[in-house]
């Protein structure tokens, strides 16, 4: 597990631009087959815009990206059902279609890629039920749940088939602190049991400290990555300004230069 | 152990041990989504198949479990519980006691908190759908009131109304409607007179083609078709755009910053729906009789001055000025409408679809309404 591995997804000289913006320039990074990577940084440096190209949903403006040897990019009708089988997106605020229950939605991926019978899908779908702790809520509507119990299910949609790589936007935020703690919990015992892969867009210290194996920090001045490492070591870098504030959750005037 | 490094291997269940007896279970190779039904059946088929006495299950060469896998030995373990048979797990890994931790036991004894919905029979949906019905006669009513409220401190107060916004949406439902509706309306024309030729040519009337036109483009065809374009255009467009802030809680916003949503939303679409839906209407009309006018000189040899002539001889003062009164209340009534639904979405996005074509469908039956009313009031008033 961790840094001994070989790398499941590869990124090269990642460039987003939207229009005359450019969002990051040139970010080259890898992830280890067995880790948990977390992407974190100030509002508005482009995690999500990072994490979007790397499930393939924005066209990268250079550069690319891949799971297990795979374009995420590629025409190859085959291999992108290949891909897209291996990977698991948690959105940020659940994504969970409106017309269909919480069951439904937790059941569609495995009604279409696995041939399981109805009713050893409905267990599958209360046991990824409870793991979020939603039990007995397979018969209700997105709609009539609160946000944090949104976002729970659709974790639980995102884990349905047991994905090799799971990509979480933003997993803790909006969440309580015992929930949250709870979800950090299922994230580890995910990674340590199945060696899920886990990429981790967040900017929560706390969960950061408790589920990170490795840190990649963006930044929106810099364009792009400005430090790489385990947690721990982030915090106590004194060398660049921008990662001791983050990390310490100091206060930085704009222009002042932080310390 | 990932699911790569055991894709290829093959699960086995090894029972060694006799009928009635103590049985020993020996899993190997990967348990996972992948053959949950093969691994589910053989640990199933065990119970009455060999009724044991007691049970070891080895976990020890178990390589790749995923959580579907572990659902099935938790499960298991339950079962043996159930039927008093005493189960001894060995060779735990810390790994797959990892995996193993992720299933809650309690949540999957936990029954569901509701029933499954149910589609309601007829009767129950002939009562809904008469009780929805009068509901949105009700709230249609209100709407309209709350909309002559703000109507009228809108005429008290002119500076208060967002004459940009009305100036932006007098765009977007005319100019940009323009073209289709003069392609529309030319195309009808040119029918309506090519079709009515043919009859009128049997007893050498086609002079009459050109009032024909003319009448009925303006008193009825022109106003009908605006009124089902904007209707499509705009009043879904009003419904959908306050629907969505609707669930973005951008309309909450405006009323506790002290806003009045109708006045904020709704009047500027009204007041630039009747401005707009009049002029359209004199387009459509415009351009109706000018396809009649292409059909009657290029095929039925009637002069540019006759046809002029006819077109304009036949209308009265009286029927354009109704014919306007009666396309300013379609436009307020495709624009109410369209606000009323727009406000009336609760919940998610699947609310803004519902309410939108509610919006059209809606506007459309008005629409007919209005236009009968107006047929027999005039024909009498006359």
């Amino acid at each position: 597990m961790g840094q001994a591995g070989e790398p499941i997804i590869v990124v090269e000289n990642l460039t987003a631009r939207f229009g005359p913006n450019v969002v990051f320039e040139k970010v080259s990074f890898e992830v280890y087959r067995g880790e948990v990577l977390v992407v974190l940084g100030g509002s508005g440096c482009g995690k999500s815009t990072l994490l979007k190209h790397m499930i393939g949903l924005y066209r990268p403006a250079a550069g690319r990206v891949l799971i297990d040897g795979i374009d995420v990019n590629t025409r190859n009708r085959r291999k992108l059902e290949e891909l897209r089988r291996k990977i698991g997106v948690a959105f940020q605020s659940g994504a969970l279609f409106g017309s269909m229950t919480l069951g439904e939605n937790v059941a569609l991926p495995l009604e279409g890629h696995t041939r399981l019978s109805a009713s050893d899908i409905q267990r599958v779908v209360k046991m990824k039920l409870a793991m979020v702790e939603l039990a007995g809520y397979e018969n209700h509507l997105p709609s009539e749940l609160s946000g944090g119990m949104q976002k729970r299910a659709g974790v639980a949609r995102a884990m349905a088939l047991d994905p090799e790589v799971l990509f979480f936007d933003e997993p803790s935020a909006g969440l309580d602190p015992v929930t949250g703690a709870g979800l950090d919990n299922l994230i580890q015992n995910l990674n340590a049991g199945m060696g899920t892969t886990m990429v981790v867009v967040t900017h929560e210290l706390a969960s950061i400290f408790a589920i990170a194996h490795r840190a990649v920090m963006l930044d929106k001045s810099a364009r792009g990555i400005i430090a790489v490492g385990s947690p721990r070591d982030l915090q106590g870098r004194r060398d660049d300004p921008r990662v001791f504030n983050f990390f310490n959750r100091q206060w930085a005037r704009p222009g002042a230069g932080g310390s | 152990m990932t699911r790569q490094a055991d894709a290829a291997a093959e699960t086995v269940v090894d029972i060694t041990g006799e009928k009635g007896g103590d049985l020993r279970l020996s899993l190997k190779g990967p348990v996972c989504l992948d053959n949950f039904s093969q691994v589910q059946e053989s640990l199933q088929s065990l119970w009455s198949r060999l009724q044991p006495r007691s049970l070891t299950l080895d976990l020890g060469q178990v390589g790749y479990l995923d959580s579907a896998g572990a659902l099935i030995l938790v499960e298991f373990q339950a079962q043996a519980r159930e039927r008093r048979v005493p189960l001894e797990v060995k060779g735990l890994s810390p790994r797959l006691r990892d995996v193993l931790e992720i299933i809650h036991p309690e949540g999957l004894a936990q029954p569901s908190l509701r029933p499954a919905p149910q589609p309601p029979d007829f009767v129950s949906l002939m009562g809904q759908g008469f009780l929805s019905f009068v509901q949105d006669f009700i709230e249609l009513h209100i709407f309209l009131g709350e909309l002559l409220f703000a109507l009228g401190r809108a005429c008290r107060h002119p500076g208060e109304v967002r004459w940009s916004e009305v100036l932006l949406t007098m765009k977007r439902m005319g100019l940009d409607g323009l073209p289709i509706l003069s392609l529309m309306s030319v195309l009808l024309g040119m029918v309506i007179a090519f079709m009515s030729a043919l009859q009128l040519q049997q007893f050498g009337a086609t002079l009459y083609v050109a009032s024909l036109v003319s009448i009925s483009m303006v008193k009825e065809l022109g106003p009908i078709l605006t009124a089902i374009l904007v209707a499509g255009r705009s009043g879904s467009a009003f419904a959908a755009e306050i629907g969505t802030m609707q669930v973005n809680e951008e309309v909450d916003a405006l009323l506790v910053m002290g806003f009045d949503p109708l006045g904020f939303l709704a009047v500027p679409k009204v007041l630039a729906s009747v401005l707009v839906v009049p002029i359209l209407t004199v387009y459509a009309s415009f351009f109706g009789i000018l396809g009649g006018l292409m059909v009657g000189v290029a095929l039925l040899d009637l002069t540019l001055y006759t046809y002029v002539n006819e077109s304009y001889l036949v209308l009265t003062v009286f029927d354009i000025v109704t014919t306007l009164l009666k396309v300013a209340v379609f436009g307020v009534t495709i624009a109410a409408i369209g606000c009323q639904r727009g406000f009336k979405v609760r919940g998610g996005v699947e609310a803004v679809g519902i309410q939108t074509t509610s919006a059209v469908v809606a506007s459309l039956f008005m629409i007919i309404v209005i236009d009968s009313v107006f047929a027999v009031v005039l024909h009498y008033a006359r």
